[in-house]
């Protein structure tokens, strides 16, 4: 086309710098406004000391108590009745729960909220399973594990957990114990990737529509790859509340010493066994607990703490990963 | 004075107003000096409206003329409207629209906001489907078989659309086109086989040039311009026969915009090209056949030649010439 430039002209000088005019001086607020900016900043620094201190608190216990061979050493007991050893039994626990109740939870998380969100028909069923998962998210894990061991006592889902010499269903056993923990991680993971699928533009899907793909092949392919973040935060969260919890791990994992596996079957036995995790482990060596050993309470919570953040780290990086390679800007939303 | 020298003038003076403008100034103390206009003296630009004057065209390339000449031939059809009226709810946006669309040229619909261009448009793919509450009677005919009849994703991979904002997935420029090639039900095809597919829709875009170094480059980095040309890549790399276009250019710069125009001067040779456009230069330019709608009705349908020099409807001659819009 002769008649139209090539180019749009560019500009030569450089661009100034940039500034800014004049702002509103703190003196023309309201009082209100004043106590109320104040106080945003004493809530923010003052959270900023107590997680420090939390942080550095831990640290230092952990750094005084923890040892690398506790890490590999089996904890036992001592003749005074207390616990010496290390907490290679809980460590191994507390991975094995969360890897079970991950292993249930991501899944049903990820399609409930699809489902949700693309089909949610008939209404009243969407309904009712939105507000069945927000009543699992607000209930307390005591309760959820109090119901979980009447389930799993139940005389036909002996196969999970063993039974005691006079015939009753003891309903404790790792899989029983991860079985009900995903019920802990489901709302995480649902929620946030429901919030991140409602998020993403109907532009998106009609240009998955007009190119002749199902819907079906569109979640697939293009709905759930793109809130891959959403489920990764999800995920985080999660695990998080997995790996801290007591009450479940207390009641339905039968909280014995070590990881005591049910026969000699290869992974079925192990999974039919009980065992401990690393919060059982800190609340057995506390004072409050029975074992005599607050040292062994401190390395444990110290190796809890650090799993936690280094799961926040990986999993934040592995975001940042994907965002980047898929060119989505930082802070931006698709 | 004549009425035409009236209409374009603003401000007439009559001969006796002059002189009396002329003699206040004598009489005041102010000297008038000669009035420069500044910035600050912005005069509003007045809009008149001669009817029954040549349109003027912006930029009509003659190499094109050339070119719609020599395909007198009109090519086979490829859709077939036959008394089609959309209703959202119980209001009618489109009413009773007849049409054919033919291969191997441009269809522009043109018309003012609201009148129903649109939601014609996304009936052809039936994407309407997609709004509960819409519904259509009529027939819309693909190569003599009814539209409803067909699978609806059969449908839209021989009738593909490509829309306003440029929307390519967050995935890289390589499996954006190959998303469109890779079928759900059957094995996963592999990256050998897709990717001649992939790179002769690249090609047949414009936009293979560009991106030949890296397809593994998220599509999200890309231009506007070139992302909308991803996305004309992704529509056409399943081969179809009619490809729509909702508003294409309306969100890139003029580079870009012409760009795209090129290409579909060069596309239209093997699908039929349905363009909405509220851009008449544009319509100009690319259109072979130009369907005028307006309110819902179709008003006016014709070449473009016909439509724009020879509008046999006022109405149309009022919206070409920029009465109204």
């Amino acid at each position: 086309m002769s008649t139209f430039p090539t180019a749009l002209p560019t500009p030569q000088s450089e661009a100034p710098r940039p500034t800014r005019g004049r702002g509103s001086s703190m003196r023309e607020w309201r009082m209100l406004d004043r106590i109320v900016l104040g106080a945003a900043w004493a809530a923010g620094l003052g959270l900023c000391l107590v997680t420090g201190a939390i942080v550095v608190y831990m640290g230092v216990r952990g750094f005084q108590y923890l040892r690398p061979d506790l890490l590999v050493s089996r904890p036992q007991i001592a003749e005074d009745g207390s616990v010496s050893g290390g907490i290679r039994d809980p460590l191994i626990g507390t991975v094995v729960m969360t890897a079970i109740g991950l292993a249930v939870a991501l899944p049903l998380g990820v399609c409930s909220a699809a489902w949700i969100i693309e089909y949610g028909r008939p209404s009243w069923f969407a309904r009712l399973v939105e507000s069945a998962i927000e009543i699992v998210a607000g209930t307390p894990d005591i309760v959820i594990a109090i119901v979980g061991i009447a389930v799993f006592q139940l005389g036909v889902l002996a196969p999970l957990s063993s039974r005691s010499p006079t015939g009753v269903v003891t309903g404790t056993s790792f899989i029983a114990a991860g079985l009900t923990m995903s019920l802990i991680a489901l709302p995480p993971i649902y929620a946030a990737t429901r919030d991140g699928l409602q998020a993403v533009p109907a532009h998106m899907r009609e240009a998955a529509f007009a190119l002749g793909k199902t819907r079906i092949a569109t979640i697939r392919r293009v709905l759930i790859p793109s809130v891959r973040s959403n489920i990764a935060t999800g995920t985080t969260l999660g695990i998080s509340r997995i790996v801290g919890d007591t009450a479940i791990v207390v009641i339905v994992l039968g909280e014995t010493l070590r990881n005591e596996p049910l026969n000699s079957t290869p992974i079925a036995g192990f999974l039919r066994g009980t065992g401990s995790t690393l919060t059982s482990y800190v609340f057995d060596n506390s004072p409050a607990g029975e074992g005599k050993a607050a040292d062994k309470a401190y390395a444990a919570a110290f190796v809890l703490l650090l799993f936690v953040l280094l799961l926040n780290i990986a999993v934040g990086r592995i975001s940042r990963r994907q965002a980047h390679s898929s060119g989505v800007e930082q802070g931006s939303r698709l | 004075m004549n009425t035409e020298e009236s209409l374009l003038d603003p401000w007439p003076l009559s001969a006796e107003r002059e002189d009396v403008q002329r003699s206040e100034v004598e009489r005041s103390d102010v000297v008038p000096g000669p009035v420069k206009a500044t910035q600050n003296d912005v005069v509003p630009p007045v809009r008149t409206i001669v009817l029954d004057r040549e349109p003027i065209a912006v930029a009509p390339p003659r190499e094109r003329e050339s070119i719609r000449q020599s395909l007198a031939a009109q090519g086979p059809e490829r859709l077939r409207l036959d008394d089609v009226s959309i209703y959202y709810g119980g209001k009618r946006a489109v009413n009773s629209v007849s049409m054919s669309i033919h291969q191997g040229e441009v269809l522009a619909l043109i018309g003012p906001s609201g009148c129903g261009k649109t939601s014609l448009l996304r009936t052809l793919n039936r994407l309407t489907e997609l709004t509960p509450s819409a519904s259509r009677s009529g027939a819309i005919m693909l190569d003599g078989q009814d539209v409803h009849a067909l699978q609806d994703t059969k449908l839209r991979s021989r009738v593909a659309m490509v829309f306003q904002q440029p929307n390519p997935f967050p995935m890289s420029i390589f499996d954006n086109v190959a998303f469109a090639l890779r079928e759900q039900s059957r094995k996963k095809p592999r990256r050998r086989e897709l990717e001649p597919l992939v790179i002769d829709a690249l090609r047949r875009a414009g936009l293979y040039d560009e991106v030949a170094g890296d397809l593994d480059r998220p599509a999200l980095r890309l231009s506007g311009g070139q992302q909308q040309r991803l996305c004309i890549a992704r529509a056409i790399a399943m081969r179809p026969e009619v490809l729509l276009m909702d508003e294409p250019c309306s969100a890139l710069d003029p580079i870009s915009t012409a760009v795209i125009e090129e290409l579909i001067h060069e596309l239209r040779r093997d699908l039929a090209v349905v363009i909405v456009t509220h851009n008449l230069a544009q319509a100009q330019r690319v259109a072979d056949k130009v369907a005028f709608m307006y309110l819902g009705d179709l008003i006016e349908y014709g070449t473009a030649a016909q439509v724009f020099e020879q509008p046999r409807a006022e109405r149309t001659r009022d919206y070409v010439h920029g009465a109204f819009g």
